[in-house]
């Protein structure tokens, strides 16, 4: 019993925890919290730049997946599942694109609701 | 005051879980690789996947620690390093493990040969027995603990750990093949 205790000791002394490297500790920190932050920034500019440009109203709601509950990330989702039935249904580009802007502001019309549509 | 939302206490969280375990995870990825410079490449990919995951193995972990899980990945992640490479660990650890690891400056001289037939022992185990080791004495993990790590029962894991120590016994022990 104490012999095998004793070559316990000694495997737990050969095997004693190794510190990790003070520049790896550095390095994961600023990893993670630039990886949190972008996760944050990228959010913000998608909302600011898909209510200006146009292009941005069809790329994926990848920020939205953040966790976010803005109306914005909403209306092009759901506009851009429209757009894909409708793309299912045959028609040119010309009337895709109609049809997603039409859709985009009946989507954003319903999320703001009657009475500030009217505004 | 306004309490934090989710995604920041959720941040928060993380944070602390890397803070308490950075050092379980390089530990363990040094023991397992061999090297220092794949041992933070471990380190580095763990906490990465770890963070995309983590919100559903907080959720799915029931409130039970969350080192087996992350050193369950480390161990995944060393398998596909082995698995991609084709390598297996660089024998020996050298003797710069006995140097780096928080040893007294007395214990490192009179029982270095003595740790260092330990550690060549160890390598010569199966991976299951050597990770096992690794995770008790390393890391300090209990039989259930590592049962959770390794995906295996308590039972399994006890037995496991005692096998492993008695065929490392025996081969640091065995006597040196007559020339």
């Amino acid at each position: 019993m104490t012999q095998a205790a004793d070559f316990e000791d000694l495997l737990r002394a050969a095997l004693a925890p190794v510190e990790p490297p003070a520049d790896l500790s550095t390095r994961l920190e600023t990893t993670l919290s630039n990886l949190t932050e972008l996760a944050a920034d990228e959010l913000e500019a998608w909302e600011l730049s898909s209510i200006r440009d146009p292009r941005n109203w069809m790329r994926p709601a990848a920020a939205a997946v953040v966790g976010t509950t803005a109306g914005v990330a909403l209306v092009a989702v759901r506009a851009r599942r429209r757009g894909k039935a409708r793309q299912a249904q045959g028609g040119n580009v010309l009337d895709l694109a109609e049809g997603t802007l039409r859709a985009l502001a009946d989507e954003a019309g319903r999320l703001l609701g009657p009475d500030q549509r009217s505004r | 005051m306004e309490p934090p939302n989710p995604k920041e206490q959720l941040d928060r969280e993380f944070s602390d879980l890397y803070r308490a375990h950075l050092r379980d995870v390089y530990s363990y990825a040094y023991y397992r690789i061999g090297n220092h410079h794949d041992a933070e490449d471990l380190t580095e990919q763990t906490f990465l996947q770890a963070y995309r995951h983590f919100e559903r193995a907080q959720r799915e972990s029931d409130g039970r620690p969350l080192r087996p899980w992350l050193i369950r990945i480390a161990h995944n992640l060393a398998a596909n390093y082995y698995r991609d490479r084709s390598r297996k660990p660089q024998t020996p650890i050298d003797d710069a493990t006995v140097l780096t690891a928080p040893h007294t400056t007395e214990s490192l001289v009179e029982g270095r040969e003595e740790l260092q037939s330990i550690i060549e022992g160890i390598e010569q185990l199966p991976d299951d027995r050597r990770e096992a080791l690794i995770m008790r004495f390393a890391l300090g993990m209990d039989n259930r603990e590592i049962a959770r790590a390794m995906g295996r029962s308590d039972g399994a894991t006890k037995v496991l750990l005692h096998r492993a120590t008695k065929q490392l016994e025996e081969i640091v022990v065995r006597p040196e093949p007559a020339a």
